[in-house]
């Protein structure tokens, strides 16, 4: 009797949300399911979730300052590369475009509350790279190796 | 679907402390129906006021900046803040924010009284 093959892996996802804070916990939610499926473990899998949550909310309160309703596109895909796999996440907007190289972490010395999402972002991911598409808004292009024994972040063990 | 909104789920007020229960999700999208509440009962200048976050499953930076906040009227007020019964998942952002060296984080009201 033949071997059946292998279930099929959902290696890309693409989402389009308004620029609502009640679209956050779905994205979550959503990269956190695919992560897992890729391998990762749910302390890498929240982790992961919390980067792409604080890039989403950064579109909503200062790329589109708080206005509903605006377009944000997501796409969330996965690349075998040898054991574990490369997750990649695009996160596109149409709103205000900024320098990408204003946007910096801020020091962490300083006890106030705000501006730790591109922080958290840069401490979770890889790689983050802001770019201005010529038509206006932004992109944030997140990496990061999932599974095979990548080195963890605090709080993930 | 489970709901998992931010919510406050028991004050309780005493001469030694204040004891907030927030249950739910502190994130962006849920923490604005928490942070006045907080903010109300900061301003009744407990002597220590302890938050348990036993039941929160996950915060964002939003949800942290509520505590920063808190922490800040705590301290204006010459108060004590601490913070008991955090998940892991929770104490990784304070973790990866280094937060963690501000709050006095504890793992229960027992503890958070005695410290």
């Amino acid at each position: 009797m033949s071997t059946p093959p292998p279930p099929a892996i959902c290696d890309a996802v693409e989402l389009k949300v308004p620029s609502v804070t009640g679209s956050l916990p779905i994205v979550r939610a959503a990269v956190e399911k695919m992560v897992l499926a890729r391998g990762a473990d749910e302390k890498e899998a929240a982790a992961i979730g919390l980067a792409v949550d604080e890039a989403l909310a950064n579109v909503i309160t200062h790329g589109y300052g708080g206005v509903p309703g605006q377009p944000i596109e997501i796409r969330i895909e996965t690349v075998d590369k040898g054991q574990g796999c490369r997750l990649t996440v695009h996160i596109r907007d149409f709103g205000r475009q900024v320098d990408p190289a204003r946007i910096q972490g801020r020091n962490l010395d300083e006890l106030r509350p705000g501006g730790l999402g591109v922080h958290i972002m840069r401490s979770v991911m890889d790689e983050v790279e802001y770019s201005c598409p010529e038509c206006g808004g932004m992109v944030v292009r997140m990496s990061r190796r999932i599974g095979g024994g990548r080195p963890q972040v605090p709080g993930v063990e | 679907m489970r709901d998992t909104s931010a919510s406050v789920k028991e004050i309780r007020r005493s001469p030694q402390a204040t004891v907030i229960v927030l249950t739910g999700d502190m994130d962006l999208h849920h923490v604005p129906a928490v942070h006045p509440v907080l903010l109300e009962e900061c301003a009744r200048n407990p002597a220590t006021l302890i938050i348990d976050l036993g039941e929160v499953g996950y915060m964002d930076s939003s949800g942290v900046g509520v505590l920063v906040h808190v922490f800040q009227k705590v301290k204006a007020n010459k108060g004590r803040l601490r913070l008991i019964r955090m998940s892991p998942r929770v104490r990784g952002i304070f973790e990866i924010t280094r937060l963690d060296r501000y709050f006095v984080i504890c793992e229960s009201e027992e503890e958070a009284l005695a410290r």
